[in-house]
C-alpha cells in the first residue's frame, strides 16, 4: 500500500512560483491604469486564471499527481464555466 | 486487509482524494456567489465601477500578497516535513498562521472603516445608493465574509497540524493531515486570487 | 462480547449489542440500517401529511383544515419527502449496506465520516421538524422557498433553510465517501467494467451530490442573508432579480432529481438479471447512460422556469436539452426489457416492484416531455399535471425502486424471509392506490386545476374525490407492505445465503453478512453478470 508519493518540491521551486505569482499580481494592478474599458474584466480574469493554474499545478502539487486527479480538477472548472454560460443564455438575451 | 498500519494511518492516496473532492464542493459553494456577481456585474457595470472606488485597493493588494506568500510557506512546510526538518516545518506553518492573522487584521480594518461610514447591507446609507452599488456591496460583504470564515477554518486546521508535528504524530513518514491542511489553505488563496481583481480592480 | 447462543453464527447484527453499539458503529451495514429506520419513520410522517392533504381536498372549501394549515402541510410534506427521504434514500440505505460488499471491500473509504454523516443528517432532519413547532408558525413557502415570499414571510423560514443546508451537507459527505470508495477500494481484479451496475449508478449519483448540492447551500444562505441583512440579491427594489433565485435553486434541484432516480435505476438493474437468470442486456450502454444522465442533467434546470420571464433563447436551449436527457433513460428501459426477454422469469415481489417501476417511471418520463415542450408547458405549468408528473417519477420511480430494493435485499440484511403472498397483496393495494391517486391529477391539471391550491372550482371535484380515494388505498397498501417486512425481521423463515440465485458478490456471503463482510478478500476474475446454470436451480 503506497503511503506517500515520492516527489518532494524543492524550496527553490516554491520561491520561483511565488515570484511569478507576485509578478502577475503586479501586472493585474498596473493593467487597470491602462483604461481598457470592457476588456478590463477579461484581462483580470485571464490573469487570475493563470495564477490559479500556477497555484494548482505547483503549490497544490497537481503537476506531480496522477492524470485522474488532473482530469477531475479540469472537469470541475469546465462544468462551472458551462453553468455560468447557460445562465447567461437568459441574461444576455433578455 | 486489516493491518495495524491500516488502522493507525489512512492510505495517503485515499485521504488526499477525499480532500480534493471536498475542495470541489467549496469551489461550487463560492461558485454560486460568482454566478450572482457575473449577473449583477453585467447588469450594472457602471455602478460596480463606481462602488469599487470605495474599496482600498492597497489593502486588497497587500492581502493578496500576504496570501500568496502564505501559500508558499505552507507548501514549503511540506518539503520540510518530507526532509525530516521538523522545526523548520513547524516554523513555516507558524509563519503561515501569522500571515493569516495579518489578513484578518486588514479585513477587520477594511470592514470597520466601511461600517463606520454606514456602508453595510440594510443601512440607512445603503438604501440611498443606486441599485448596482447596493448589489456590489452585498456581494463584497458576502464574498469576503464567507472567505474570511474559511481563513479562520484554515487557520484552525493548520494550528492542529502544527501541534501534531510537535507531538510527532505528523512526521516524515506520515503527513497526510499536513498535506490536506495545506490543500485547504491553498483553496483559501485560490478564491482570493479571483476575488481581488473582481472586487478591487474594476475601477 | 457476544451474548448469542452457540448455534447462531456471529454477524453484523449480533456481534455487538446494545443501543450505544449501534449509535457509535462505523460499520457501513449498521449505518445503512440507521438510515433505513430514520428514513422510514420520516416517510411515514410525510405520507400521513399527504393523506391529510388528500382528505382536505376531497371537497371544495375547508374540509378538515384551514387554508394556512394546508399551505404549511404541502411545504413540510415536500421538505421531508425531498430532503429527508428521497434524496438520501437509496444511496444512504442500500448504498451504505451494499456498495462495499458489491465491490468486495470491507467498508467504505471513510467509515468514521460515514457515521458522522448520519448524525449531520439527523440534526438537519430534526431541525426541519422543529421549524414546524418553534415560536412563529410553520413555513408555508413550499419546499422550493421561492422569493419574494420566502424573504418576506413571517414564518420560521430561516430555521427550515438552515435545516435544508445541514441536510445538504450530509448528502455531500455521503457522495464524497462513495466516490473515494469506488475509486480506491474495489477488490483485486474488479476493474471498472467488472463492477456491478448498482455501484456504477451510485458513482454517477455521488458526483451530482458532490457538485450540485453546494450551489443550493449557498443559495439558501443568500435567502437567509436576504431576510436577516437585507442583502438584496433577489429583491428588485434593491436592484436584485427574483428569477436569479430560481436559476440558482434549480441549478441544484434539477440535478437532485437524478440523485433520486439513478440509484433506483441501479437497483432494478440488479433485480432484472437475477430474476431472469440472464446477464444484463447492454452493460456498457447502461454505464454510459448513467454518466450521461448525471452530466446532461446539469444543463436542463430552466425547464422549471419557462413562464418566469427568461429569454426566448434560453427557453429554447433548456427545452432542447430536456429532450436530449430523456434519451439515456429510454436506453435503460430498452435494456431492462431486453434483459427479461428470453430469460427464466420468476415473478417474486422484487421483480413485481421492478416491473411496476418501469411502467410508472415511463408514464412519469413521457409526461416530463409534455412539460419540457415550450408550448404545452404554458398550459400545464403549476397545475396538478406537474404534481402527477413528479409523483410518478419520484414516487413511482425512486419509491418503487426502494420497495423493490428492500424486498430484494431483505433476506441478505436480516437473514429472514418475508411472506410472499402478503407482499403481493400489499403490492396490489400500493400499485392500484398509486394510480388512482395520481392519474386523475393529470386530467384535472390539463383542465386547469392549479397546484398548491387549497380550494377549487366544483368542476374538478370528481377528479379530486377519485384521487383522495386512491390515497386511502395506497396508505392501506403501504401499511400492509411495511408490516409484512417488520413482522418477519424476527419471525420470518431463516433465509439462505442466496435465495434468488443472484451472482453478484453480496449473494456469495452469508445472510446476514459477517461484520467484516468477507473472510478473505475476494479476487475477481470475470464480469458481474455471469450465470453458470441459468435455467436449472
Amino acid at each position: 500500500m503506497k503511503n506517500h508519493d515520492d516527489h518532494i518540491s524543492s524550496y527553490q521551486l516554491n520561491w520561483t512560483v511565488l515570484l511569478v505569482l507576485l509578478m502577475l499580481t503586479t501586472i493585474s494592478i498596473l493593467a487597470i491604469k491602462m483604461h481598457l474599458g470592457a476588456y478590463t474584466v477579461a484581462l483580470a480574469l485571464i490573469l487570475a486564471s493563470v495564477k490559479v493554474t500556477i497555484v494548482l499545478t505547483y503549490f497544490m502539487h497537481l503537476k506531480f499527481e496522477n492524470l485522474l486527479l488532473r482530469l477531475m480538477v479540469g472537469g470541475v472548472f469546465l462544468l462551472f464555466a458551462i453553468v455560468i454560460a447557460i445562465t447567461f443564455t437568459d441574461y444576455y438575451f433578455r | 486487509m486489516s493491518t495495524t498500519e491500516h488502522s493507525d494511518h489512512m492510505d495517503s492516496d485515499t485521504g488526499k482524494l477525499g480532500m480534493w473532492l471536498f475542495l470541489f464542493t467549496e469551489l461550487f459553494l463560492f461558485g454560486g456567489l460568482f454566478i450572482v456577481y457575473a449577473v449583477m456585474r453585467s447588469k450594472y457595470a457602471g455602478d460596480f465601477h463606481h462602488a469599487a472606488l470605495e474599496l482600498n485597493a492597497f489593502i486588497g493588494a497587500t492581502n493578496t500578497v500576504v496570501l500568496l506568500v502564505s501559500s508558499m510557506t505552507v507548501a514549503m512546510s511540506l518539503t520540510a516535513i518530507q526532509r525530516n526538518q521538523k522545526s523548520l516545518a513547524m516554523g513555516l506553518i507558524f509563519i503561515t498562521l501569522i500571515l493569516a492573522g495579518v489578513f484578518m487584521v486588514n479585513k477587520y480594518f477594511e470592514w470597520g472603516h466601511k461600517i463606520g461610514l454606514h456602508l453595510y447591507p440594510g443601512s440607512d446609507v445603503m438604501k440611498t445608493l443606486p441599485h448596482g452599488e447596493i448589489m456590489f456591496f452585498g456581494l463584497y460583504y458576502m464574498m469576503t465574509g464567507l472567505h474570511a470564515l474559511h481563513v479562520i477554518i484554515g487557520g484552525i486546521l493548520l494550528t492542529i497540524v502544527m501541534l501534531r508535528i510537535n507531538s510527532g504524530k505528523i512526521n516524515s513518514q506520515h503527513y497526510l493531515l499536513q498535506e490536506n491542511g495545506a490543500l485547504y489553505w491553498h483553496l483559501v488563496d485560490l478564491i482570493w486570487i479571483f476575488l481581488f481583481p473582481l472586487l478591487y480592480l474594476i475601477t | 462480547m457476544n451474548n448469542t447462543s452457540t448455534t447462531v453464527p456471529l454477524n453484523y447484527l449480533n456481534h455487538k449489542t446494545g443501543l450505544w453499539s449501534w449509535l457509535s458503529s462505523t460499520d457501513h451495514k449498521r449505518i445503512g440500517l440507521l438510515y433505513l429506520y430514520s428514513i422510514t419513520t420520516f416517510f411515514c410522517v410525510a405520507a400521513i401529511l399527504g393523506l391529510l392533504m388528500r382528505i382536505e381536498k376531497f371537497a371544495p372549501g375547508p374540509t378538515i383544515m384551514t387554508a394556512q394549515t394546508y399551505n404549511a402541510m404541502f411545504t413540510i410534506h415536500g421538505i421531508i419527502m425531498i430532503f429527508i427521504v428521497v434524496i438520501p434514500g437509496l444511496a444512504a440505505v442500500f448504498g451504505n449496506i451494499f456498495l462495499p460488499i458489491m465491490i468486495g471491500a470491507k467498508d467504505v473509504a471513510f467509515p468514521k465520516l460515514n457515521l458522522f454523516s448520519w448524525y449531520v443528517y439527523i440534526t438537519g432532519a430534526l431541525l426541519g421538524l422543529y421549524s414546524q413547532f418553534a415560536n412563529g408558525h410553520s413555513p408555508d413557502t413550499g419546499w422550493t422557498f421561492y422569493v419574494p415570499y420566502s424573504a418576506e414571510a413571517s414564518s420560521n423560514v430561516v430555521i427550515a433553510l438552515t435545516a435544508a443546508f445541514i441536510l445538504g451537507f450530509a448528502s455531500i459527505l455521503t457522495g464524497l465517501n462513495f466516490i473515494v470508495t469506488i475509486h480506491k477500494m474495489r477488490a483485486p481484479g474488479m476493474t471498472w467494467f467488472r463492477m456491478p451496475l448498482f455501484p456504477w449508478s451510485l458513482y454517477a449519483t455521488a458526483w451530482i451530490q458532490l457538485l450540485a448540492t453546494p450551489i443550493v447551500g449557498i443559495t439558501l444562505l443568500m435567502v437567509i442573508a436576504e431576510r436577516t441583512l437585507q442583502i438584496g440579491f433577489f429583491n428588485p427594489s434593491l436592484g436584485g432579480d427574483p428569477v436569479l433565485y430560481q436559476h440558482l435553486f434549480w441549478i441544484y434541484s434539477h440535478p437532485a432529481v437524478y440523485v433520486m432516480i439513478l440509484p433506483a435505476m441501479g437497483v432494478v438493474t440488479e433485480i432484472f438479471p437475477t430474476f431472469s437468470q440472464k446477464p444484463v442486456f447492454g452493460y456498457v450502454p447502461i454505464v454510459f447512460s448513467s454518466l450521461a444522465i448525471a452530466l446532461v442533467g446539469y444543463f436542463v434546470w430552466g425547464h422549471h422556469m419557462f413562464t418566469s420571464g427568461m429569454s426566448y433563447e434560453s427557453r429554447w436551449f433548456f427545452s432542447f436539452l430536456t429532450f436530449i436527457v430523456a434519451i439515456p433513460s429510454a436506453i435503460k428501459v430498452f435494456n431492462w426489457l431486453s434483459t427479461m426477454y428470453g430469460g427464466s422469469v420468476d415473478l417474486k415481489p422484487p421483480l413485481l416492484y421492478a416491473i411496476s417501476f418501469i411502467f410508472l417511471f415511463t408514464i412519469g418520463g413521457f409526461t416530463g416531455l409534455t412539460l419540457g415542450s415550450l408550448a404545452t408547458n404554458i398550459q400545464v405549468h403549476n397545475t396538478d399535471f406537474v404534481v402527477a408528473h413528479f409523483h410518478y417519477i419520484i414516487f413511482g420511480g425512486m419509491g418503487f425502486g426502494f420497495f423493490a430494493g428492500i424486498h430484494y435485499w431483505y433476506p441478505k440484511i436480516y437473514g429472514r424471509m418475508y411472506n410472499f403472498k402478503w407482499a403481493n397483496i400489499a403490492w396490489a393495494f400500493v400499485f392500484t392506490g398509486f394510480n388512482v391517486l395520481y392519474f386523475p391529477l393529470f386530467i384535472i391539471g390539463i383542465q386547469g386545476m392549479p397546484r398548491r391550491y387549497f380550494d377549487y372550482d366544483p368542476k374538478f371535484q370528481t377528479g379530486q374525490m377519485i384521487s383522495s380515494v386512491g390515497a386511502v388505498i395506497l396508505i392501506i397498501g403501504l401499511i400492509g407492505m411495511i408490516s409484512n417486512l417488520v413482522y418477519h425481521v424476527k419471525r420470518g423463515a431463516i433465509a439462505p445465503a442466496n435465495p434468488w440465485h443472484g451472482v453478484t458478490l453480496e449473494w456469495q456471503i452469508p445472510s446476514p453478512p459477517p461484520h467484516e463482510n468477507f473472510d478473505e478478500v475476494p479476487v475477481v476474475t470475470r464480469g458481474p453478470y455471469v450465470f453458470d446454470n441459468p435455467v436449472t436451480k
